[in-house]
């Protein structure tokens, strides 16, 4: 057991390693020489941080509820080192380690300015998000989730496009306004509650006059991070100014942090306001659902497009989790992580024919399919993912927390429902507006299909995604204790 | 209490007193060469006043004149720190500029005095006295440049204005000395429990009021930028760090302990600084172009801060005040020293803009003012975080949540002029034509790295002997 004692520090922090490395090669190597071992460094840690989740994946124990690999240290008064990880928080730390491989596989040619700094971004962006998902201390989990802006925002301010400044100044001060109202709530529940920590607290109950600010605080913070409608616009903008790789790790990983924080938070700790909110939640999920579809569908830049679509998607989470039954958690749960794979896909779809043509105007491209056979392929299954056909991992997740919405709302469920056909209506349209028909645009005659690199970056992706779709049983084994736990104690507090 | 043993406790002050009149004799003796000389002499001075400090006996001296507990040792300690570092920063400056005088390192020995009989002031007389010590001799600091017709002017303006605060704090301790009998705090706080008439409380405000001036608290702000811009930068590191911190101590002892009965009287005034200062700060802070008109605004809010830490009126209220103090001059001096280390062809860097593309041209330097602002911004981990933390937890806990929201929301809208400096050295290329900076003085560079240094990663480890330390400072004031 002496290795695991660790094993979440070590996951944890093995990509910060890997950026002290690459600094340190800074000072060996000049020029080309260091960018090469920066992106050698970054893809080498990256990979062992994915070994090391995979590994930590085999030996948890899913039959049990509560936390495990528990590490706990007191640092000082306010805060305490108390990392952990359960059926929920365990597979986001898979998909974090999974996605970052091949992000920094999709930068290796692309970004040729300031390699070293961007990689050494990359991995402090994975440390950080990792943490959000194993600290199991209240500030230890401020620290992580806000720390994440910093990163993205350099990322995005420097690597990105024309309009980078103001996009990284919208994504950096909407979501600091967000969780700045976060931080009070959780200032006042650590005095209230005389500790941080977050078992602990989910113990706790919370007195029922408290228990809406509360609840409003973090959802403010949260639904900032989904985005959930009307709190979205900052994620369009971030989205198309962002390098492609910060656009995966945006859509893949770092909207998650909301749905878990949902998860983490509000159910558990608030459940009364929940209770008392979820009609709020459902409506705004209607919203984004139907309203960013019909938005998505009138976009002229493919990339704008997807990043509507996500927050169309992220509504299907909100909606499940705030359903309250196992089967809605569960749900959106599975929603987020198949999302993961296939947003992150589709970004990088338009990253293939951004590198190739530099534009992402829909009406720019035509025709691809004579030229990109495979990559025609490759773009029609995430495509159809993105609809949520069955046998993909989209579908498992949407008709999840559509029937546990019905259990609790038919009006939601209906709503949420169409939503699906107008997923449809966006996406094949853009599909055939890119690929289909006769090639007009001239300077479209010398595009190249995708190369081995970029084949061997998707293949792990369809794999996920197919996989997913057809045994949905892996993940679903996985998070059931924990889940159950979740949504069991959440019937208890609300006498239901 | 005997002489003998009323000297002892207040020996720090003592030794601080005579040295500076030693110094002042050396220095006239020995000319204008011997500026470098009494700045080493002076640093030595303020350490040893420091250890003197640390380990003299505490009580009450003078008959309540004078009081020193654990508070006001913590205090003396980081205010003599503070000058010291001011001397090292101003020797260097002095001597590149060309007009060193022994008289400054003196001057600002003579101003820590003033300051820590602020942080000692047991009774009103000896709050005026502190206050008007320290002042006079910075007063003269601020003009210190004197052919420079801004510093002339900042120095002019510190004075008058700080006169007329000195006015409304005079006005104030006068009508409570009239309405309650007495000077001493202890008295004032056994009427004002009692009996707190309007006449009392007309006078508070008023004290409160020149309080306000002395810690640049918005709507008593107007002299900070002005003063921030026109002096020179070493002074300017000294006045946003040792003389904010003192007067920050000086309002948590006459408040909690001269009217600790009537806290919810003085708490509303002290929500209202608290949130006009932050509107001030955070968007006044928006349209400036100068640097150090910049971390004026920065300063308002950053009182703001502080004082809302006060406002809880409980030790959690004082303890979150000295660790948000302690772990802001840190990033202040940090700032400053940046502003010091960076010149371009002799002439220093003032404006914001010409900060584009320093990551090339000196890239640590911008590391340590990136971490710098993302820790006056209030990005977890950084120190300026665990300050905010300490605040805004103990103004939740008091029941002031509405107003530490609206400190946090105005920390949002500040957040943007913290990130335009970010933005300009990292994301924007350096103009055309522009030349390279001069090369950097080794202790404005020293200092700078080091607080960098500090505000990330040393904190993790400095916060956990700096929460205990305020946690005794906080709970061990007012006892003997």
């Amino acid at each position: 057991m002496a290795v695991t004692d660790h094993i979440l520090s070590l996951v944890t922090f093995l990509p910060l390693v890997g950026a002290a490395a690459i600094l340190l090669a800074r000072f060996v190597a000049k020029g080309e020489g260091a960018a090469n071992a920066a992106r050698w460094i970054a893809l080498g840690t990256t990979l062992a941080t994915l070994g090391v989740a995979a590994w930590l994946t085999a030996v948890f124990d899913p039959s049990q509820v509560g936390y495990q690999f528990v590490e706990r240290y007191e640092w000082f008064r306010a805060a305490q080192y108390h990392l952990g990880v359960d059926g929920v928080s365990i597979l986001f730390v898979l998909l974090t380690a999974f996605l970052m491989p091949l992000c920094i596989a999709a930068s290796w040619t692309t970004i040729k300015d300031r390699v070293v700094d961007y990689m050494i971004a990359f991995l402090v962006l994975e440390t950080l998000v990792i943490g959000v998902f194993t600290s199991l201390d209240l500030f230890l989990f401020y620290i992580f989730f806000e720390g994440t802006l910093v990163p993205m925002f350099i990322i995005i301010g420097v690597w990105g496009g024309q309009n980078r400044i103001y996009a990284a100044y919208k994504f950096f001060l909407y979501t600091l306004l967000g969780s700045v109202l976060m931080l009070l709530a959780m200032l006042w529940m650590a005095f209230e509650a005389g500790t941080t920590s977050i078992p602990a607290l989910k113990e706790y109950a919370f007195s029922a006059q408290a228990q809406p600010l509360l609840w409003l605080a973090f959802f403010a913070s949260f639904a900032v991070k989904m985005p959930m409608w009307p709190v979205h616009t900052w994620l369009p903008d971030a989205h198309v100014q962002a390098p492609t790789a910060g656009s995966v790790i945006l859509a893949g990983i770092l909207l998650k942090l909301g749905g878990y924080g949902f998860i983490l938070f509000n159910l558990p700790m608030f459940p009364q306001a929940s209770q008392q909110f979820a009609p709020l939640v459902f409506a705004l999920s209607v919203i984004a659902i139907v309203y960013t579809s019909l938005v998505a569908f009138r976009q002229t830049d493919i990339k704008k497009l997807i990043a509507y679509s996500s927050v169309a998607h992220m509504g299907f989470v909100t909606m499940g989790i705030f359903a309250g039954n196992e089967q809605g958690v569960q749900g959106a749960v599975f929603q987020m992580l198949s999302h993961g794979l296939i947003s992150g896909a589709l970004f990088l779809c338009v990253g293939v024919v951004y590198d190739r043509m530099h534009t992402r105007e829909i009406a720019f491209y035509g025709g691809l399919t004579s030229k990109m056979p495979w990559f025609a392929a490759i773009f029609l299954m995430f495509t159809m993912a993105n609809v949520g056909l069955p046998g993909t991992s989209g579908f498992i997740g949407e008709i999840l927390t559509m029937t546990a919405v019905y259990e609790v709302s038919t009006w939601a469920a209906l709503f949420a429902a169409s939503g699906v056909i107008f997923s449809a209506v966006y996406a094949l349209t853009l599909y055939r507006n890119v690929m289909f028909g006769e090639i007009t645009n001239p300077a479209l005659k010398t595009i190249t299909d995708i190369d081995l690199r970029e084949l061997a970056i998707f293949v792990p992706l369809i794999v996920g995604t197919l996989w997913l779709g057809v045994q949905p049983g892996l993940v679903l084994d996985v998070t059931a204790a924990s889940v159950e736990g979740v949504t069991t104690a959440y019937r208890a507090a609300i006498g239901g | 209490m005997d002489l003998t043993g009323a000297l002892q406790i207040a020996a720090s002050e003592l030794t601080l007193a005579v040295g500076a009149m030693v110094l002042l004799m050396l220095g006239a003796f020995m000319g204008e060469k011997s500026a470098r000389l009494i700045s080493i002499l002076s640093v030595g001075l303020l350490i040893g006043a420091s250890a003197v400090a640390a380990t003299s006996p505490l009580g009450v001296a003078f008959d309540g004149a004078f009081v020193s507990d654990r508070l006001a040792v913590f205090a003396k300690v980081a205010i003599f720190l503070c000058s010291a570092v001011a001397i090292v920063l101003a020797d260097g400056w002095m001597h590149r500029q060309r007009i060193a005088r022994f008289e400054l390192p003196i001057l600002i020995v003579l101003a820590s005095v003033g300051m820590a009989m602020m942080a000692s002031s047991g009774d009103l007389i000896s709050l005026y006295v502190g206050i008007e010590l320290h002042s006079l001799a910075l007063y003269v600091l601020a003009a210190f440049h004197r052919d420079d017709l801004k510093a002339s002017e900042a120095g002019l303006k510190y004075f008058v204005l700080g006169a007329l605060s000195s006015g409304l704090l005079l006005y104030g301790a006068s009508l409570v000395y009239g309405f309650t009998g007495s000077m001493r705090f202890d008295d004032i706080a056994a009427v004002a429990s009692a009996d707190p008439g309007p006449g009392l409380i007309f006078g508070l405000v008023f004290l409160i009021c020149g309080l306000a001036f002395k810690v640049s608290a918005a709507p008593f702000h107007m002299w900070t930028p002005d003063v921030y811009e026109g002096a020179p930068t070493p002074v300017v590191a000294l006045f946003a760090t040792a003389p904010k911190l003192a007067a920050m101590v000086l309002i948590a002892r006459a408040l909690d302990q001269g009217f600790g009965g009537i806290h919810d009287q003085w708490a509303q005034v002290l929500v209202l600084i608290s949130l006009i200062s932050f509107a001030v700060g955070a968007f006044g802070g928006l349209v400036q172009r100068d640097l150090q008109r910049l971390l004026a605004y920065s300063s308002i809010a950053n009182i703001g801060y502080a004082l809302l830490g006060l406002t809880a009126g409980t030790t959690a209220g004082v303890q979150a005040m000295l660790m948000f103090m302690t772990l802001y001059v840190i990033d202040q001096f940090g700032f400053f020293a940046i502003l010091l280390s960076l010149s371009r062809g002799g002439r220093p860097i003032r404006r914001i803009a010409d900060l584009a593309g320093l990551k090339k041209d000196r890239p640590l330097t911008a590391i340590a003012l990136t971490v710098l602002s993302l820790s006056v911004l209030g990005m977890p981990p950084f120190s300026g975080f665990w300050g905010k933390y300490y605040v805004f937890g103990a103004a939740a806990d008091a029941g002031y949540w509405q107003v530490a929201a609206a400190g946090l929301v105005a920390s949002v809208v500040a957040a943007f002029y913290y990130l335009r400096i970010i933005k300009l050295m990292w994301f924007d290329p350096a103009p055309e034509g522009v030349e390279a900076t001069d090369r950097a003085p080794i202790e404005a560079k020293t200092v700078a790295l080091a607080s960098a240094a500090f505000a990330f990663p040393l904190v993790i480890v400095g916060l956990t002997w700096l929460e205990p330390l305020t946690r005794i400072a906080a709970t061990g004031y007012g006892a003997g």
